[in-house]
């Protein structure tokens, strides 16, 4: 075991990337389903294992083949990509564990494993998205993640989702392209692909119109993957179509990956100095951030679908984040890191009682939630739960993150806005209340029978909603390792 | 297929050159041109120049979509092997250096079998999609 300790950075992305290719050769839905739940769990050992050494050594890093960076290619963990690797690999194993009777009746029986196969390919892009140390090595994992989740979303039986993952792949494909070209263009100047390196190279040369332009590529490219308003029409077909545990696992990744790929830019590579001191890019990011929350909020009032208006929600939640970038402050990024994993919690359980409901009545629309608390009275209590955790209740996660916003936009002496974040939560909650009065208020059709979900999607569902409202009581844990993040990410020690 | 004739003895010539320069190509990578991936391209190129002229069904008599499914995963496999063959030889994921005694040696098996876990790869994705348009 010594000796693997030393491997876990390359561990992280080979497990998963090793048990795809077996999920194809075993030939059965139900093996492929256990490999894949077996591989999940292995990669969140390993984030924890790693989360662990870099708050208690500072940052690993693995030179891949033996190759020194920055020649190499170099996977590096500091505390800010050990926590995403940690949410990543988390949500991924509580949802596949609860994934197989959603999945068998969703899509067609010669399918599953390669079902399984592509989540699994996926995760490996998400965490090594995360864990490299290189930025064309970002750009590789990104276009193995993103071609497995078109995959993943066209799996569904539904024709929509075919429509649905070909505009994912068009827009995904033109932010994948933004990105390798602005990744070409620091190249272009600085001579190199680490992004350490590059980080050291760029002051030198950050007043030449090239890195202009790689940084505007660059923005606007994670700018689409992440969905920031105006960039986010992808997201609400993609997330209404994709089967229901698929959907529960990119909500609680694939956006916060991007979410983590533009601090890493934003902060390590271009340096906060240059991205809003030479140009200024809060105030780019700011009025997106609040036009997206305000406007993504109002339009999921208006659904009538609930994946699809939990979908938008998620849209709003992305707001948050950048809004939290935007202050460029240690609180405003403790806030963003921290709704990173609060709100991956908070959407992948939502989600999870979306597969629930689709596993029993066959369909999110909201109509036919009418009665649902009676008939589903677990998997509803778990929205509910859910569902003031995303507007913000204290005692549940979602409070804990909007506290730290509001603080960090006082710390600035923003009071409108923290105003408008909390009139914000007002529209959350008229979204969740138009479920929750559906599904208690309203009478079922008249031969409607009590219809619970199984345990094998209850019981992670509710380690979901569980988790919402244990980090949202005791949440030194979280907010600590935010905290360390935010700092390590601003250059300042605590 | 009696009109066909000459494209049929053509191919019948062409057919073994082109698999056999893609063996060329795949084992002569590491000392000139070439490597897994064009290796791939051009052994799939001659399979479905057979299934284009003799038909989708009788490439598939050759090559079954099942067996191909098997070989995308085994050369994806074999890569990733030799990458955690690496690692328990005592170096890091990836470094041949470390197969054999003499680092020379170690570096040259190395690439070969990763770039034949490429190839049996690439050929059998390449070949899928012919079937997957085809079929």
């Amino acid at each position: 075991m010594m000796l693997l300790t030393a491997h876990l950075p390359i561990l992280q992305v080979i497990l998963p990337l090793i048990a795809a290719p077996l999920c194809v050769l075993l030939r059965g839905p139900r093996l492929a389903w256990g490999l894949s739940v077996l591989a999940s769990w292995g990669c969140f050992a390993i984030a924890i294992a790693l989360l662990r050494q870099v708050l208690a050594e500072g940052s690993v890093s693995y030179a891949l083949g033996g190759w020194a960076a920055p020649w190499g290619i170099e996977y590096r963990v500091d505390v800010v990509n050990a926590f995403v690797l940690l949410i990543v690999s988390g949500i991924s194993s509580v949802v596949l564990s609860g994934a197989r009777a959603g999945i068998e009746a969703e899509v067609a029986k010669d399918r599953i494993e390669l079902l399984y196969t592509c989540w699994l390919l996926c995760l490996a892009g998400f965490l090594g998205i995360a864990v490299t140390g290189d930025t064309f090595n970002v750009f590789v994992f990104l276009e193995i993640s993103a071609i497995s989740s078109y995959a993943l979303i066209a799996l569904s039986g539904r024709r929509r989702a075919l429509i649905a993952s070909f505009r994912y792949l068009i827009m995904g494909t033109v932010g994948a392209t933004f990105i390798v070209i602005g990744v070409g263009l620091l190249y272009m100047v600085t001579g190199t692909l680490n992004m350490a390196d590059i980080g050291a190279r760029l002051p030198a040369v950050a007043e030449s119109r090239t890195v202009a332009a790689a940084f505007a590529f660059l923005t606007v490219g994670i700018g689409l993957k992440m969905a920031l308003f105006p960039l986010h029409l992808w997201l609400p077909n993609a997330y209404t179509y994709a089967p229901a545990p698929v959907t529960a696992f990119f909500a609680g990744t694939a956006t916060k990956v991007a979410v983590y790929l533009l601090l890493r830019f934003t902060f390590t590579i271009f340096g906060a100095d240059y991205a809003f001191a030479t140009v200024a890019m809060e105030w780019i990011l700011l009025p997106l951030a609040v036009l997206g929350i305000f406007s993504a909020s109002l339009v999921a009032i208006f659904q009538l679908d609930v994946k699809r208006l939990l979908a938008w929600s998620s849209i709003a939640q992305i707001g948050y984040m950048v809004l939290g970038i935007s202050l460029v402050s240690v609180t405003g990024l403790t806030a963003s890191t921290l709704h990173l994993f609060n709100h991956a919690l908070i959407k992948s359980a939502l989600f999870m009682t979306m597969a629930c409901v689709f596993y029993r009545i066959g369909s999110t629309q909201l109509a036919d939630f009418a009665g649902l608390g009676r008939r589903m009275p677990w998997t509803m209590a778990a929205f509910v739960v859910g569902g003031l955790s995303l507007i913000g209740i204290p005692l549940t996660v979602g409070f804990v993150s909007k506290w730290y916003l509001i603080l960090a936009l006082l710390e600035r002496g923003w009071w409108p806005l923290s105003v408008f974040v909390v009139l914000s939560s007002l529209l959350a909650v008229m979204y969740v209340w138009r479920v929750v009065e559906m599904a208690y208020l309203q009478p079922a059709t008249s031969n409607a029978k009590p219809c619970e979900a199984p345990a094998s999607i209850l019981i992670p569902t509710w380690a979901l909603v569980l988790a919402n409202l244990y980090f949202g009581i005791d949440s030194s844990l979280t907010v600590g390792i935010a905290q360390r993040a935010a700092e390590s990410l601003l250059g300042v020690s605590s | 297929m009696q009109h066909h004739i000459v494209l049929q003895v053509v191919a019948k010539v062409l057919l073994p050159l082109i698999l056999l320069y893609a063996l060329y190509v795949q084992f002569h990578g590491d000392f000139g041109p070439g490597g897994g991936f064009q290796a791939g391209v051009l052994f799939a190129v001659g399979l479905i120049l057979y299934g284009l002229i003799y038909g989708v069904d009788t490439l598939q008599r050759v090559i079954s979509p099942d067996v191909l499914r098997t070989l995308m995963a085994s050369g994806v496999l074999l890569y990733a092997g030799v990458g955690v063959l690496g690692i328990f030889m005592g170096g890091q994921y990836l470094d041949y250096g470390v197969l054999a005694q003499d680092p020379l040696q170690g570096q040259h098996w190395g690439i070969f079998f990763v770039e034949l876990g490429v190839g049996i790869t690439v050929a059998s994705v390449m070949t899928s999609l012919f079937y997957a348009f085809a079929g």
